[in-house]
């Protein structure tokens, strides 16, 4: 067995005050994440997963059923609205994640977990060099020699398949799939434990998806690089995930290996969602 | 008291105004009728053809002052200021607020550096004033004029004399002692707003000692440039821990910040903002260790008046197309013009190492390009 990377455990975030009868009046029974007694929406409760070094876990679900809200908890994304609850265990640090101050989980967002954003804005400074945004990575982590930061970028611009040329150009003059690949770049730049991709399709056309998909996958293996992957698109997941946990309404209604899932769907909802797609 | 209280009070009224005016407007009116005779109050016609000339004339030297503080700053003004500079002077490097009064000129015009000036100068201190390495530009003189009017100090012009001086956009070629405070007068205070424009991300960023975005700017500078090519305002680490701007002193007076004798002041009338490097602080330009702080050359050429070629020089173009190079102190350049073998620390017993490019500092060699 490979070693253990993270574990979440009972994890809970809401916008709202809350209520007793909250857990109860949400989730996948009661069809809603919105609690009808005091207006708390449930974004995801009851969480439990663990993700292995090396390995892509898949996370699926319609839009609104708190796998973005997920993805955000454990990339370490601050959101200053809403209430968390739970642990989340990552083997470099003794500790909740969920409970660090603003120094480590920088630290930690700089050289162990990486996220993808899916909003190209939330994850690159567009007026910067794609380049640029590659080195501010390397730069925050400390390196000084401006030879070996270009080379790094470089390397990293050849893995993703980005046109080297192109690595002095402002990042808004690149292509919307340049743009996706940069921010891959930028995640790998660290070489992390853990990369978390939100939605690494969104706005991209067919053939363009394909590539960066295979192009993620390759440079994943050879890295050996976990990997939790968030999209509602069962393709995406079906391509990259070893493992799929799949959501609605803020609840894992059912988790397993992709393969399993895909082939012999329990829940009524799973199999409903791969009738629809397939 | 109470009576001229009442007289007042019975002018609000007559005047036809509100019955509401505030406690403070009716402070400022009693202020008002105590500084002025009161027939000058309800007759203010002039008969004679008013010019300034004749106006300033009604006053002689002793009254115009009458009515002043001592340095011009009341004293709880000047505590404050002083408040934010020791706190400045503890956190070496970091930002403090301070409350920027109104001065008798524009934001922007120095109010930050005569504000500390004259919050820290004494009966017994000689004062220095120089803008861009000169002492007799209009604004260094009317800043050095109002400190002699006001606060009863010596002026000078020699630097090895003043006990403070007040600079704009340079740092004097002659080392300073640690009997001497430097105040600089600051147009922008944070060094990430070059990066940013967001103030309140950068207060985060300075907090978390979070430069990242810095660094990327300089890289993104050797990239386009093939060095770091930054004129003025170079971003400098204050004793490890915070990003600091120098003001906008060229590259040559960054180095001499970094263990000097002299304290430097920082101080920003505009932004309210006081930030300060006490004594034998380190101060390191950022840069890479492969594309290291540069400070300006000027290979083969030399001041016209002294001819020096250790010092920061300016180029000057006359009418007829032609150009000249002329040291930007003016005060320094008079001296090596009397006396052309005068070291920058001929006044300091022991040689200095590390003043600026061009002082014997024994590392620092290479970066002393005026003899390139």
């Amino acid at each position: 067995m490979s070693m253990r990377l993270l574990e979440v455990s009972d994890v809970k975030k809401q916008y709202g005050s809350g209520c007793s009868a909250c857990i109860e009046r949400t989730g996948d029974d009661a069809g809603t994440n919105h609690c009808p007694v005091c207006d708390t929406v449930i974004a995801c409760a009851n969480i439990n997963l663990t993700v292995d070094a090396g390995e892509v876990l898949g996370i699926v679900g319609e839009s609104g059923s708190g796998k973005s809200s997920l993805a955000e908890l454990i990339a370490l994304e601050k959101d200053d609205e809403g209430e968390v609850a739970g642990d989340i265990s990552y083997t470099e640090y003794d500790g909740n994640l969920l409970a660090v101050d603003y120094q480590t989980r920088h630290e930690l967002k700089n050289t162990h977990l990486s996220l993808v954003h899916q909003h190209i804005r939330d994850g690159l400074e567009l007026e910067f060099s794609g380049g640029g945004n590659v080195a501010e990575k390397l730069l925050s982590a400390g390196w000084r020699r401006y030879d070996d930061v270009r080379e790094r970028v470089r390397s990293l611009f050849d893995a993703t398949e980005i046109p080297v040329d192109r690595m002095d150009d402002p990042t808004h003059t690149y292509s919307g799939g340049m743009q996706r690949r940069v921010q891959i770049a930028r995640a790998l730049a660290n070489k992390p434990d853990i990369i978390i991709l939100d939605e690494p399709t969104a706005g991209l056309d067919v053939s363009v998806q394909a590539r960066v998909l295979d192009m993620f996958r390759r440079i994943q293996q050879q890295n050996d690089v976990a990997a939790i992957v968030v999209s509602h698109d069962l393709s995406v997941i079906r391509l990259l995930a070893d493992r799929t946990a799949v959501m609605r309404h803020g609840r894992i209604i059912e988790s397993g290996l992709t393969d399993r899932i895909m082939e012999d769907p329990h829940h009524e909802y799973t199999q409903t969602l791969i009738n629809s797609v397939i | 008291m109470s009576e001229i209280n009442a007289e007042t009070d019975a002018e609000v009224k007559e005047g036809d105004q509100d019955d509401n005016v505030t406690t403070q407007s009716r402070d400022y009116a009693d202020q008002h009728a105590r500084d002025q005779p009161k027939d000058e109050m309800t007759e203010p016609k002039r008969s004679a053809v008013e010019t300034i000339d004749s106006l300033l004339g009604e006053f002689d030297d002793d009254d115009s002052l009458s009515g002043y503080n001592y340095a011009y700053l009341d004293e709880h003004t000047k505590r404050e200021v002083r408040r934010s500079i020791i706190k400045a002077i503890s956190i070496p490097g970091h930002q403090v607020p301070y409350a920027s009064r109104p001065m008798p000129l524009a934001r922007g015009w120095g109010t930050g550096g005569i504000q500390a000036s004259l919050s820290l100068l004494g009966p017994d201190d000689t004062f220095k004033v120089i803008d861009q390495g000169s002492d007799e530009s209009v604004n260094a003189a009317n800043i050095r004029r109002l400190a002699s009017n006001t606060a009863d100090v010596e002026t000078t012009t020699d630097t090895t004399n003043a006990d403070i001086i007040q600079t704009r956009h340079r740092i004097p070629e002659e080392v300073l002692t640690d009997e001497q405070i430097l105040v600089l007068q600051v147009p922008v205070t944070d060094p990430l707003r070059k990066v940013d424009g967001s103030d309140a991300a950068n207060r985060r960023r300075h907090a978390h000692r979070n430069y990242g975005k810095m660094w990327v700017h300089l890289y993104e500078n050797v990239v386009e440039w093939g060095e770091i090519n930054i004129a003025a305002r170079y971003p400098t680490m204050v004793a490890g821990r915070y990003l600091m701007d120098p003001s906008p002193i060229p590259r040559w007076d960054v180095p001499k910040l970094d263990h000097a004798d002299s304290l430097f002041i920082f101080a920003a009338g505009r932004e309210a903002r006081i930030y300060a490097v006490p004594p034998h602080t380190s101060v390191e330009p950022l840069a890479f260790e492969d594309r290291t702080f540069q400070v300006e050359r000027f290979p083969g050429v030399s001041c016209h008046a002294c001819g020096s070629t250790d010092t920061y020089l300016t180029e000057v173009e006359t009418d007829d197309g032609s150009v000249y190079y002329s040291c930007n102190d003016a005060s320094f350049c008079h001296k090596r013009q009397q006396n052309p073998e005068l070291d920058r620390d001929h006044h300091i017993k022991q040689s200095i190492d590390g003043w600026g490019p061009g002082v014997s500092d024994p590392d620092s060699g290479d970066t002393a390009g005026d003899t390139e």
